[in-house]
Protein backbone atom coordinates (compact mmCIF):
# COMPACT_ATOMS: atom_id res chain seq x y z
CA UNK A 1 0.00 0.00 0.00
CA UNK A 2 2.63 2.44 1.10
CA UNK A 3 5.01 1.51 -1.68
CA UNK A 4 2.25 2.02 -4.20
CA UNK A 5 1.76 5.62 -3.10
CA UNK A 6 5.45 6.27 -3.36
CA UNK A 7 5.46 4.67 -6.79
CA UNK A 8 2.64 6.98 -7.91
CA UNK A 9 4.46 10.06 -6.75
CA UNK A 10 7.59 8.91 -8.50
CA UNK A 11 5.74 8.53 -11.81
CA UNK A 12 4.29 12.03 -11.60
CA UNK A 13 7.68 13.54 -10.84
CA UNK A 14 9.27 11.60 -13.66
CA UNK A 15 6.87 12.96 -16.27
CA UNK A 16 8.52 15.39 -18.65
CA UNK A 17 5.88 17.90 -17.40
CA UNK A 18 5.33 20.23 -20.30
CA UNK A 19 5.20 23.87 -19.22
CA UNK A 20 2.11 24.35 -21.29
CA UNK A 21 1.40 22.20 -24.25
CA UNK A 22 -1.64 20.56 -25.65
CA UNK A 23 -2.23 21.22 -29.29
CA UNK A 24 0.70 19.49 -31.00
CA UNK A 25 1.72 17.78 -27.77
CA UNK A 26 1.33 14.17 -26.68
CA UNK A 27 -0.75 12.48 -24.01
CA UNK A 28 1.36 13.89 -21.19
CA UNK A 29 0.15 17.33 -22.21
CA UNK A 30 -3.43 16.10 -21.84
CA UNK A 31 -2.60 15.04 -18.30
CA UNK A 32 -1.04 18.43 -17.65
CA UNK A 33 -4.24 20.09 -18.82
CA UNK A 34 -6.30 17.84 -16.59
CA UNK A 35 -4.13 18.74 -13.61
CA UNK A 36 -4.36 22.45 -14.37
CA UNK A 37 -8.14 22.30 -14.78
CA UNK A 38 -8.52 20.00 -11.76
CA UNK A 39 -10.90 17.99 -13.89
CA UNK A 40 -11.88 14.39 -14.45
CA UNK A 41 -10.60 12.55 -17.51
CA UNK A 42 -12.51 10.14 -19.71
CA UNK A 43 -10.97 8.46 -22.73
CA UNK A 44 -12.75 7.09 -25.80
CA UNK A 45 -10.84 5.31 -28.54
CA UNK A 46 -12.00 5.25 -32.14
CA UNK A 47 -10.57 4.05 -35.42
CA UNK A 48 -8.99 7.31 -36.46
CA UNK A 49 -8.22 8.95 -33.15
CA UNK A 50 -8.58 8.86 -29.38
CA UNK A 51 -10.63 11.45 -27.52
CA UNK A 52 -9.68 12.51 -24.01
CA UNK A 53 -12.49 14.47 -22.39
CA UNK A 54 -11.67 16.62 -19.39
CA UNK A 55 -14.64 17.77 -17.33
CA UNK A 56 -13.66 20.77 -15.22
CA UNK A 57 -15.57 21.75 -12.10
CA UNK A 58 -16.40 25.13 -13.70
CA UNK A 59 -18.70 23.19 -16.03
CA UNK A 60 -16.35 23.53 -19.00
CA UNK A 61 -15.84 20.26 -20.92
CA UNK A 62 -12.70 20.00 -23.05
CA UNK A 63 -12.06 17.28 -25.62
CA UNK A 64 -8.53 16.65 -26.84
CA UNK A 65 -8.16 14.60 -30.02
CA UNK A 66 -5.03 12.45 -30.25
CA UNK A 67 -3.95 10.98 -33.58
CA UNK A 68 -2.60 7.45 -34.09
CA UNK A 69 0.80 9.12 -34.13
CA UNK A 70 0.16 10.16 -30.54
CA UNK A 71 -0.19 13.88 -31.08
CA UNK A 72 -3.02 16.21 -30.06
CA UNK A 73 -4.29 17.51 -33.41
CA UNK A 74 -7.48 19.23 -32.23
CA UNK A 75 -9.13 20.54 -29.08
CA UNK A 76 -12.83 21.38 -28.69
CA UNK A 77 -14.74 22.66 -25.70
CA UNK A 78 -18.12 23.77 -24.47
CA UNK A 79 -19.38 25.26 -21.26
CA UNK A 80 -20.50 28.40 -19.44
CA UNK A 81 -17.03 30.01 -19.62
CA UNK A 82 -13.92 29.98 -21.76
CA UNK A 83 -11.18 27.48 -20.88
CA UNK A 84 -7.55 28.47 -20.36
CA UNK A 85 -6.68 28.87 -24.00
CA UNK A 86 -3.03 29.59 -23.24
CA UNK A 87 -2.83 26.14 -21.70
CA UNK A 88 -4.78 24.35 -24.44
CA UNK A 89 -3.02 25.99 -27.38
CA UNK A 90 0.44 25.54 -25.90
CA UNK A 91 3.12 26.53 -28.36
CA UNK A 92 0.45 27.73 -30.80
CA UNK A 93 -0.85 30.37 -28.41
CA UNK A 94 1.41 33.24 -29.52
CA UNK A 95 0.58 32.66 -33.19
CA UNK A 96 -3.12 32.67 -32.33
CA UNK A 97 -2.89 35.74 -30.09
CA UNK A 98 -1.17 37.74 -32.81
CA UNK A 99 -3.70 36.65 -35.46
CA UNK A 100 -6.68 37.51 -33.29
CA UNK A 101 -5.30 40.95 -32.43
CA UNK A 102 -4.74 41.68 -36.11
CA UNK A 103 -8.25 40.54 -37.05
CA UNK A 104 -10.04 42.37 -34.24
CA UNK A 105 -8.22 45.60 -35.08
CA UNK A 106 -9.88 45.59 -38.49
CA UNK A 107 -13.32 44.31 -37.58
CA UNK A 108 -16.15 46.70 -36.92
CA UNK A 109 -18.60 44.41 -35.23
CA UNK A 110 -19.01 41.81 -32.53
CA UNK A 111 -19.58 38.17 -33.27
CA UNK A 112 -17.95 34.76 -33.12
CA UNK A 113 -14.21 34.45 -33.64
CA UNK A 114 -12.81 32.61 -36.61
CA UNK A 115 -9.06 32.61 -37.14
CA UNK A 116 -8.01 30.69 -40.22
CA UNK A 117 -4.30 30.43 -40.82
CA UNK A 118 -2.42 27.91 -42.97
CA UNK A 119 -1.22 26.03 -39.90
CA UNK A 120 -3.90 26.80 -37.35
CA UNK A 121 -7.68 27.21 -37.16
CA UNK A 122 -9.39 28.70 -34.10
CA UNK A 123 -13.17 29.03 -33.77
CA UNK A 124 -14.89 30.47 -30.70
CA UNK A 125 -18.66 30.94 -30.54
CA UNK A 126 -21.42 31.68 -28.06
CA UNK A 127 -22.56 34.18 -25.52
CA UNK A 128 -22.51 34.79 -21.77
CA UNK A 129 -22.96 31.38 -20.00
CA UNK A 130 -22.69 29.30 -23.17
CA UNK A 131 -19.50 29.09 -25.18
CA UNK A 132 -18.03 26.57 -27.58
CA UNK A 133 -14.70 26.44 -29.32
CA UNK A 134 -12.54 24.39 -31.61
CA UNK A 135 -8.86 24.62 -32.47
CA UNK A 136 -6.98 22.34 -34.82
CA UNK A 137 -3.91 22.05 -36.99
CA UNK A 138 -5.17 21.17 -40.48
CA UNK A 139 -1.95 19.38 -41.46
CA UNK A 140 -2.19 17.10 -38.42
CA UNK A 141 -5.70 15.77 -39.08
CA UNK A 142 -5.49 11.96 -39.54
CA UNK A 143 -6.49 10.67 -42.98
CA UNK A 144 -10.26 10.66 -43.45
CA UNK A 145 -10.95 12.96 -40.50
CA UNK A 146 -12.84 16.16 -41.24
CA UNK A 147 -12.60 19.10 -38.90
CA UNK A 148 -16.39 19.64 -39.20
CA UNK A 149 -16.99 16.27 -37.55
CA UNK A 150 -15.08 17.15 -34.39
CA UNK A 151 -17.62 18.35 -31.83
CA UNK B 1 -30.45 59.80 -53.23
CA UNK B 2 -29.55 57.81 -50.21
CA UNK B 3 -31.28 60.27 -47.91
CA UNK B 4 -34.51 60.24 -49.89
CA UNK B 5 -34.53 56.47 -49.78
CA UNK B 6 -33.98 56.45 -46.03
CA UNK B 7 -36.69 59.02 -45.45
CA UNK B 8 -39.19 56.88 -47.27
CA UNK B 9 -38.14 53.90 -45.25
CA UNK B 10 -38.53 55.66 -41.94
CA UNK B 11 -41.99 56.88 -42.86
CA UNK B 12 -43.01 53.36 -43.65
CA UNK B 13 -41.64 51.98 -40.39
CA UNK B 14 -43.30 54.78 -38.43
CA UNK B 15 -46.61 53.92 -40.01
CA UNK B 16 -46.06 50.27 -39.19
CA UNK B 17 -45.21 51.12 -35.59
CA UNK B 18 -48.37 53.21 -35.25
CA UNK B 19 -50.44 50.42 -36.71
CA UNK B 20 -48.87 47.96 -34.28
CA UNK B 21 -49.60 50.21 -31.33
CA UNK B 22 -53.22 50.56 -32.32
CA UNK B 23 -53.44 46.80 -32.74
CA UNK B 24 -51.99 46.18 -29.28
CA UNK B 25 -54.26 48.53 -27.38
CA UNK B 26 -57.24 47.12 -29.20
CA UNK B 27 -56.24 43.61 -28.21
CA UNK B 28 -55.93 44.13 -24.47
CA UNK B 29 -59.40 43.24 -23.29
CA UNK B 30 -61.61 45.16 -20.96
CA UNK B 31 -62.58 48.56 -22.13
CA UNK B 32 -62.51 50.77 -19.06
CA UNK B 33 -58.96 52.02 -19.36
CA UNK B 34 -59.57 55.68 -18.65
CA UNK B 35 -58.82 55.89 -14.92
CA UNK B 36 -55.41 54.20 -15.08
CA UNK B 37 -52.62 56.27 -13.48
CA UNK B 38 -50.19 57.67 -16.02
CA UNK B 39 -47.89 54.77 -16.89
CA UNK B 40 -44.11 54.84 -16.70
CA UNK B 41 -42.57 55.77 -20.00
CA UNK B 42 -41.09 52.47 -21.11
CA UNK B 43 -40.00 53.17 -24.69
CA UNK B 44 -36.39 53.98 -25.50
CA UNK B 45 -35.33 54.89 -29.04
CA UNK B 46 -32.62 52.75 -30.57
CA UNK B 47 -30.81 53.20 -33.84
CA UNK B 48 -28.79 50.85 -35.99
CA UNK B 49 -26.05 53.21 -37.10
CA UNK B 50 -22.30 53.28 -37.63
CA UNK B 51 -21.71 54.01 -33.95
CA UNK B 52 -19.13 56.12 -32.13
CA UNK B 53 -16.12 54.70 -34.00
CA UNK B 54 -17.35 55.69 -37.47
CA UNK B 55 -15.28 58.86 -37.74
CA UNK B 56 -11.59 59.66 -37.41
CA UNK B 57 -9.31 58.62 -35.89
CA UNK B 58 -10.97 55.18 -35.78
CA UNK B 59 -12.73 55.01 -39.14
CA UNK B 60 -14.39 51.76 -38.07
CA UNK B 61 -18.08 52.24 -38.92
CA UNK B 62 -20.02 49.63 -36.95
CA UNK B 63 -22.02 46.98 -38.81
CA UNK B 64 -25.36 45.76 -37.50
CA UNK B 65 -25.23 47.19 -34.02
CA UNK B 66 -28.23 48.81 -32.28
CA UNK B 67 -27.18 51.83 -30.25
CA UNK B 68 -28.91 53.87 -27.58
CA UNK B 69 -28.06 56.16 -24.68
CA UNK B 70 -28.32 55.74 -20.90
CA UNK B 71 -28.11 58.21 -18.05
CA UNK B 72 -26.02 57.28 -15.05
CA UNK B 73 -25.96 59.19 -11.77
CA UNK B 74 -23.95 58.95 -8.60
CA UNK B 75 -26.29 56.88 -6.41
CA UNK B 76 -28.87 59.07 -4.70
CA UNK B 77 -28.01 62.16 -6.73
CA UNK B 78 -30.28 63.76 -9.32
CA UNK B 79 -27.72 66.31 -10.44
CA UNK B 80 -24.43 64.45 -10.53
CA UNK B 81 -25.41 62.64 -13.69
CA UNK B 82 -24.19 61.94 -17.20
CA UNK B 83 -25.98 60.81 -20.34
CA UNK B 84 -23.83 58.56 -22.49
CA UNK B 85 -24.67 57.76 -26.10
CA UNK B 86 -23.22 55.08 -28.35
CA UNK B 87 -24.23 52.26 -26.00
CA UNK B 88 -24.64 48.90 -27.76
CA UNK B 89 -27.92 47.09 -27.01
CA UNK B 90 -27.04 43.45 -26.26
CA UNK B 91 -29.56 40.71 -25.51
CA UNK B 92 -26.68 38.22 -25.42
CA UNK B 93 -25.29 39.46 -22.10
CA UNK B 94 -26.53 41.00 -18.89
CA UNK B 95 -25.27 44.14 -17.20
CA UNK B 96 -24.29 47.70 -18.01
CA UNK B 97 -20.63 48.20 -18.95
CA UNK B 98 -19.24 51.64 -19.70
CA UNK B 99 -15.83 52.60 -21.00
CA UNK B 100 -13.82 54.50 -18.44
CA UNK B 101 -12.87 56.94 -21.22
CA UNK B 102 -16.56 57.78 -21.78
CA UNK B 103 -17.35 58.30 -18.10
CA UNK B 104 -16.78 61.69 -16.49
CA UNK B 105 -18.54 60.83 -13.23
CA UNK B 106 -16.74 59.42 -10.24
CA UNK B 107 -18.83 56.46 -9.08
CA UNK B 108 -18.49 54.57 -5.79
CA UNK B 109 -16.28 51.50 -6.02
CA UNK B 110 -17.63 48.14 -4.85
CA UNK B 111 -15.44 46.48 -2.27
CA UNK B 112 -15.26 42.86 -1.20
CA UNK B 113 -15.67 41.70 2.36
CA UNK B 114 -11.92 42.08 2.89
CA UNK B 115 -12.18 45.75 1.88
CA UNK B 116 -10.46 45.33 -1.50
CA UNK B 117 -11.89 46.80 -4.70
CA UNK B 118 -13.82 44.28 -6.81
CA UNK B 119 -12.71 44.15 -10.46
CA UNK B 120 -14.21 42.01 -13.20
CA UNK B 121 -12.86 40.06 -16.15
CA UNK B 122 -16.01 39.62 -18.20
CA UNK B 123 -15.88 37.12 -21.07
CA UNK B 124 -17.60 38.02 -24.32
CA UNK B 125 -17.22 35.71 -27.31
CA UNK B 126 -14.59 37.80 -29.08
CA UNK B 127 -12.90 39.57 -26.20
CA UNK B 128 -12.87 40.28 -22.50
CA UNK B 129 -13.64 43.49 -20.66
CA UNK B 130 -11.50 44.19 -17.59
CA UNK B 131 -12.40 46.84 -15.07
CA UNK B 132 -13.82 47.71 -11.65
CA UNK B 133 -17.36 47.08 -10.44
CA UNK B 134 -18.91 50.40 -9.42
CA UNK B 135 -22.40 51.48 -8.45
CA UNK B 136 -24.70 53.90 -10.28
CA UNK B 137 -28.34 54.90 -10.55
CA UNK B 138 -29.20 54.22 -14.19
CA UNK B 139 -32.09 55.86 -16.02
CA UNK B 140 -33.37 54.85 -19.44
CA UNK B 141 -36.70 56.08 -20.84
CA UNK B 142 -38.80 56.54 -17.68
CA UNK B 143 -37.26 53.56 -15.92
CA UNK B 144 -34.65 53.65 -13.20
CA UNK B 145 -32.34 51.00 -11.73
CA UNK B 146 -31.08 52.30 -8.41
CA UNK B 147 -27.74 51.27 -6.89
CA UNK B 148 -26.96 49.19 -9.94
CA UNK B 149 -23.60 47.37 -9.95
CA UNK B 150 -21.99 48.10 -13.33
CA UNK B 151 -18.59 47.46 -14.86
CA UNK B 152 -16.33 50.38 -15.74
CA UNK B 153 -14.07 49.12 -18.52
CA UNK B 154 -10.43 50.05 -18.88
CA UNK B 155 -9.95 52.06 -15.72
CA UNK B 156 -6.38 53.30 -15.29
CA UNK B 157 -6.63 52.45 -11.58
CA UNK B 158 -6.59 48.76 -12.42
CA UNK B 159 -4.30 48.56 -15.42
CA UNK B 160 -2.67 45.26 -14.48
CA UNK B 161 -4.74 42.41 -15.88
CA UNK B 162 -4.37 39.09 -14.02
CA UNK B 163 -2.87 36.17 -15.92
CA UNK B 164 -6.01 34.10 -15.56
CA UNK B 165 -7.93 36.84 -17.39
CA UNK B 166 -5.53 37.03 -20.31
CA UNK B 167 -5.38 33.21 -20.39
CA UNK B 168 -8.88 33.11 -21.84
CA UNK B 169 -6.88 34.01 -24.93
CA UNK B 170 -9.26 36.75 -25.95
CA UNK B 171 -8.22 40.31 -26.72
CA UNK B 172 -8.95 43.04 -24.21
CA UNK B 173 -11.79 45.26 -25.36
CA UNK B 174 -10.83 48.15 -23.16
CA UNK B 175 -11.03 51.25 -25.36
CA UNK B 176 -13.33 52.75 -27.95
CA UNK B 177 -11.50 51.24 -30.91
CA UNK B 178 -11.61 47.69 -29.56
CA UNK B 179 -15.09 47.83 -28.01
CA UNK B 180 -16.71 49.72 -30.91
CA UNK B 181 -19.09 51.38 -28.44
CA UNK B 182 -19.01 53.67 -25.42
CA UNK B 183 -20.59 50.88 -23.46
CA UNK B 184 -22.74 47.78 -23.61
CA UNK B 185 -26.26 47.54 -22.24
CA UNK B 186 -26.73 43.84 -21.49
CA UNK B 187 -30.45 43.11 -21.25
CA UNK B 188 -30.50 39.38 -21.91
CA UNK B 189 -32.43 36.57 -20.25
CA UNK B 190 -30.12 36.26 -17.21
CA UNK B 191 -30.66 38.41 -14.13
CA UNK B 192 -26.94 38.91 -13.52
CA UNK B 193 -23.82 38.22 -15.51
CA UNK B 194 -22.09 35.30 -13.79
CA UNK B 195 -24.59 33.60 -11.52
CA UNK B 196 -23.88 31.01 -8.85
CA UNK B 197 -20.57 29.93 -10.44
CA UNK B 198 -18.88 33.09 -9.17
CA UNK B 199 -19.98 32.40 -5.60
CA UNK B 200 -18.05 29.10 -5.60
CA UNK B 201 -14.60 28.73 -4.13
CA UNK B 202 -11.63 26.79 -5.43
CA UNK B 203 -11.45 25.18 -8.85
CA UNK B 204 -15.19 25.63 -9.45
CA UNK B 205 -14.82 29.40 -9.62
CA UNK B 206 -14.50 30.54 -13.24
CA UNK B 207 -12.30 33.54 -12.45
CA UNK B 208 -14.62 36.37 -13.46
CA UNK B 209 -14.61 38.52 -10.30
CA UNK B 210 -11.40 39.54 -8.55
CA UNK B 211 -10.56 41.29 -5.31
CA UNK B 212 -7.74 43.66 -6.10
CA UNK B 213 -5.74 45.05 -3.18
CA UNK B 214 -2.63 47.00 -4.14
CA UNK B 215 -0.62 43.80 -3.86
CA UNK B 216 -2.46 42.15 -6.77
CA UNK B 217 -5.74 40.58 -7.71
CA UNK B 218 -7.24 37.38 -6.34
CA UNK B 219 -10.33 35.55 -7.51
CA UNK B 220 -13.31 36.36 -5.31
CA UNK B 221 -15.77 33.85 -3.95
CA UNK B 222 -18.78 34.09 -1.72
CA UNK B 223 -16.57 34.07 1.36
CA UNK B 224 -14.65 37.09 0.12
CA UNK B 225 -17.60 38.29 -2.06
CA UNK B 226 -18.96 37.97 -4.98
CA UNK B 227 -22.54 37.28 -3.98
CA UNK B 228 -25.31 37.14 -6.56
CA UNK B 229 -26.62 40.58 -5.62
CA UNK B 230 -23.16 42.17 -5.80
CA UNK B 231 -22.61 40.90 -9.34
CA UNK B 232 -23.17 43.14 -12.34
CA UNK B 233 -26.95 43.03 -12.72
CA UNK B 234 -29.30 43.09 -15.66
CA UNK B 235 -30.59 46.64 -15.08
CA UNK B 236 -34.14 45.71 -16.10
CA UNK B 237 -34.55 43.46 -13.05
CA UNK B 238 -33.92 46.47 -10.79
CA UNK B 239 -36.66 48.63 -12.34
CA UNK B 240 -39.65 49.31 -10.08
CA UNK B 241 -42.01 48.26 -12.89
CA UNK B 242 -41.69 46.77 -16.38
CA UNK B 243 -38.92 44.58 -14.96
CA UNK B 244 -39.68 41.15 -16.43
CA UNK B 245 -38.11 41.57 -19.87
CA UNK B 246 -37.70 43.69 -22.97
CA UNK B 247 -38.93 43.94 -26.55
CA UNK B 248 -36.76 45.09 -29.42
CA UNK B 249 -38.64 46.43 -32.41
CA UNK B 250 -36.78 47.15 -35.62
CA UNK B 251 -38.14 47.57 -39.15
CA UNK B 252 -37.43 45.16 -41.98
CA UNK B 253 -34.20 45.82 -43.86
CA UNK B 254 -33.58 44.90 -47.46
CA UNK B 255 -29.91 44.54 -48.33
CA UNK B 256 -27.87 47.38 -46.88
CA UNK B 257 -29.31 50.60 -45.46
CA UNK B 258 -27.61 53.65 -43.99
CA UNK B 259 -29.42 53.33 -40.69
CA UNK B 260 -32.77 52.33 -39.20
CA UNK B 261 -34.50 53.40 -36.02
CA UNK B 262 -36.55 51.30 -33.65
CA UNK B 263 -37.62 50.89 -30.07
CA UNK B 264 -36.45 49.17 -26.94
CA UNK B 265 -39.58 48.59 -24.85
CA UNK B 266 -39.36 47.56 -21.21
CA UNK B 267 -41.72 45.06 -19.65
CA UNK B 268 -43.75 42.23 -21.14
CA UNK B 269 -47.50 42.45 -20.69
CA UNK B 270 -47.15 45.24 -18.14
CA UNK B 271 -48.56 48.07 -20.24
CA UNK B 272 -50.72 48.55 -23.30
CA UNK B 273 -47.66 48.82 -25.57
CA UNK B 274 -45.91 45.59 -24.57
CA UNK B 275 -48.55 42.88 -24.76
CA UNK B 276 -47.48 39.54 -26.19
CA UNK B 277 -50.25 39.63 -28.78
CA UNK B 278 -49.93 36.84 -31.29
CA UNK B 279 -46.24 36.04 -30.88
CA UNK B 280 -45.04 32.53 -30.03
CA UNK B 281 -43.19 31.89 -26.78
CA UNK B 282 -40.02 29.76 -27.04
CA UNK B 283 -38.67 28.91 -23.61
CA UNK B 284 -34.90 28.55 -23.30
CA UNK B 285 -32.62 26.37 -21.21
CA UNK B 286 -32.27 28.23 -17.91
CA UNK B 287 -28.60 27.29 -17.53
CA UNK B 288 -27.33 27.95 -21.05
CA UNK B 289 -29.84 30.48 -22.34
CA UNK B 290 -30.18 28.48 -25.55
CA UNK B 291 -32.97 26.80 -27.47
CA UNK B 292 -32.87 24.43 -30.45
CA UNK B 293 -32.54 25.14 -34.15
CA UNK B 294 -32.82 22.62 -36.95
CA UNK B 295 -31.17 23.68 -40.19
CA UNK B 296 -30.86 21.49 -43.27
CA UNK B 297 -31.38 18.33 -41.24
CA UNK B 298 -28.76 19.29 -38.66
CA UNK B 299 -30.05 19.78 -35.12
CA UNK B 300 -28.45 22.36 -32.87
CA UNK B 301 -29.86 20.84 -29.70
CA UNK B 302 -29.79 23.41 -26.90
CA UNK B 303 -27.16 25.18 -28.97
CA UNK B 304 -28.90 28.09 -30.65
CA UNK B 305 -29.53 31.63 -29.46
CA UNK B 306 -30.91 35.03 -30.43
CA UNK B 307 -28.44 37.83 -29.73
CA UNK B 308 -28.77 41.49 -30.72
CA UNK B 309 -25.09 41.92 -29.84
CA UNK B 310 -23.88 39.60 -32.61
CA UNK B 311 -24.10 41.18 -35.98
CA UNK B 312 -25.05 38.38 -38.34
CA UNK B 313 -26.38 34.89 -38.88
CA UNK B 314 -23.53 32.65 -37.78
CA UNK B 315 -23.96 28.93 -38.41
CA UNK B 316 -22.25 25.81 -39.67
CA UNK B 317 -19.34 26.00 -42.07
CA UNK B 318 -18.59 26.39 -45.73
CA UNK B 319 -18.14 22.66 -46.46
CA UNK B 320 -21.51 21.76 -44.95
CA UNK B 321 -23.58 24.68 -46.24
CA UNK B 322 -21.88 24.84 -49.63
CA UNK B 323 -21.73 28.61 -49.24
CA UNK B 324 -18.24 29.95 -49.88
CA UNK B 325 -16.60 32.29 -47.40
CA UNK B 326 -15.24 35.65 -48.56
CA UNK B 327 -11.71 35.67 -49.89
CA UNK B 328 -10.54 38.49 -47.66
CA UNK B 329 -12.87 38.03 -44.69
CA UNK B 330 -13.06 34.29 -44.09
CA UNK B 331 -15.36 34.85 -41.11
CA UNK B 332 -18.20 35.85 -43.49
CA UNK B 333 -20.09 34.03 -46.21
CA UNK B 334 -19.82 35.33 -49.77
CA UNK B 335 -22.31 33.46 -51.98
CA UNK B 336 -22.41 34.56 -55.62
CA UNK B 337 -26.14 35.23 -55.22
CA UNK B 338 -28.29 35.84 -52.16
CA UNK B 339 -29.29 32.56 -50.51
CA UNK B 340 -32.89 32.19 -49.30
CA UNK B 341 -32.70 29.82 -46.36
CA UNK B 342 -34.99 28.51 -43.69
CA UNK B 343 -34.59 26.90 -40.29
CA UNK B 344 -36.88 25.71 -37.52
CA UNK B 345 -36.57 27.01 -33.98
CA UNK B 346 -37.83 24.94 -31.09
CA UNK B 347 -38.28 26.01 -27.49
CA UNK B 348 -37.93 23.79 -24.45
CA UNK B 349 -41.71 24.11 -24.20
CA UNK B 350 -42.07 22.38 -27.56
CA UNK B 351 -43.09 25.48 -29.51
CA UNK B 352 -41.75 25.35 -33.03
CA UNK B 353 -41.67 27.83 -35.84
CA UNK B 354 -40.00 28.31 -39.20
CA UNK B 355 -37.63 31.21 -39.75
CA UNK B 356 -36.91 32.33 -43.28
CA UNK B 357 -33.69 34.25 -43.61
CA UNK B 358 -31.22 35.35 -46.24
CA UNK B 359 -27.46 35.17 -46.48
CA UNK B 360 -26.00 37.56 -49.00
CA UNK B 361 -22.53 38.35 -50.26
CA UNK B 362 -20.77 40.06 -47.36
CA UNK B 363 -18.22 41.74 -49.63
CA UNK B 364 -21.07 43.43 -51.51
CA UNK B 365 -23.19 44.12 -48.44
CA UNK B 366 -20.36 45.81 -46.55
CA UNK B 367 -18.82 47.68 -49.48
CA UNK B 368 -20.45 51.02 -48.66
CA UNK B 369 -18.99 52.12 -45.34
CA UNK B 370 -21.99 54.41 -44.73
CA UNK B 371 -24.32 51.41 -44.49
CA UNK B 372 -24.82 50.28 -40.90
CA UNK B 373 -27.99 48.18 -41.20
CA UNK B 374 -27.26 45.10 -43.25
CA UNK B 375 -29.62 42.18 -43.71
CA UNK B 376 -28.00 38.97 -44.91
CA UNK B 377 -24.65 39.22 -43.18
CA UNK B 378 -23.64 35.71 -42.19
CA UNK B 379 -20.68 33.50 -41.52
CA UNK B 380 -19.44 30.16 -40.25
CA UNK B 381 -19.76 29.23 -36.60
CA UNK B 382 -18.43 26.44 -34.46
CA UNK B 383 -21.01 24.37 -32.63
CA UNK B 384 -23.71 26.99 -32.14
CA UNK B 385 -26.36 28.71 -34.24
CA UNK B 386 -26.21 32.46 -33.65
CA UNK B 387 -29.24 34.54 -34.66
CA UNK B 388 -27.66 37.99 -34.59
CA UNK B 389 -29.11 41.44 -35.13
CA UNK B 390 -30.47 40.78 -38.65
CA UNK B 391 -32.93 38.37 -37.00
CA UNK B 392 -34.49 41.43 -35.33
CA UNK B 393 -35.14 43.22 -38.65
CA UNK B 394 -38.88 43.17 -39.27
CA UNK B 395 -39.64 41.30 -36.04
CA UNK B 396 -40.66 42.31 -32.55
CA UNK B 397 -38.45 40.12 -30.38
CA UNK B 398 -39.31 39.59 -26.71
CA UNK B 399 -36.65 38.53 -24.19
CA UNK B 400 -38.08 37.43 -20.83
CA UNK B 401 -35.75 37.34 -17.84
CA UNK B 402 -35.17 34.20 -15.77
CA UNK B 403 -37.54 33.73 -12.85
CA UNK B 404 -39.77 36.63 -13.87
CA UNK B 405 -43.50 36.15 -14.41
CA UNK B 406 -45.13 37.35 -17.60
CA UNK B 407 -48.50 36.72 -19.26
CA UNK B 408 -46.64 34.20 -21.46
CA UNK B 409 -45.31 32.26 -18.48
CA UNK B 410 -42.11 32.52 -16.52
CA UNK B 411 -38.81 33.52 -18.10
CA UNK B 412 -36.35 32.77 -19.48
CA UNK B 413 -37.83 32.77 -22.96
CA UNK B 414 -37.81 34.44 -26.31
CA UNK B 415 -41.00 35.30 -28.13
CA UNK B 416 -41.46 36.65 -31.62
Amino acid sequence: MKSRIIHGIFVILALPFPLSASLGGDFTSVQADQAKMQGTLQTTSGDSYTVHEIQASTGVAVKEYVSPAGKVFAVTWQGPFHPDLRQLLGTYFDQYAQAVQTQRAHRRDHGPLLIQQPGLVVQIAGHMRSFTGKVYVPQMLPAGVHAEDLR
Amino acid sequence: MKRVHLHGFLSLSLAAALAATVGCSGGSGGGSSTSVPSPTSNVQAIEVNTGPTAGPPYNLPYLDGAFTSVTVCVPGSTTNCQTISGILVDTGSSGLRILSSALTLSLPQQTGSNGSPVVECFPFVDGVTWGPVQTADMTIAGEQAKSLPIQVIGSSNFSTVPNSCTSFGLPLEDDLASLGANGILGIGSFAQDCGTACTQSGASNPGVYFACPSTGCEITTESTTESISNQVQNPVTLFATDNNGVIIELPAVSGAETSVTGSLIFGIGTQSNNALGSVTVYTVDPSTGNFTTVFDGITYQDASFIDSGSNGFYFLDSNTTGIPVCADATFWYCPSSTQNLSATNRGLNGSTGTVNFVVGNADTLTANLDDAAVNGLGGPNSGLFDWGLPFFFGRNVYTAIEGQNTPGGQGPYWAY
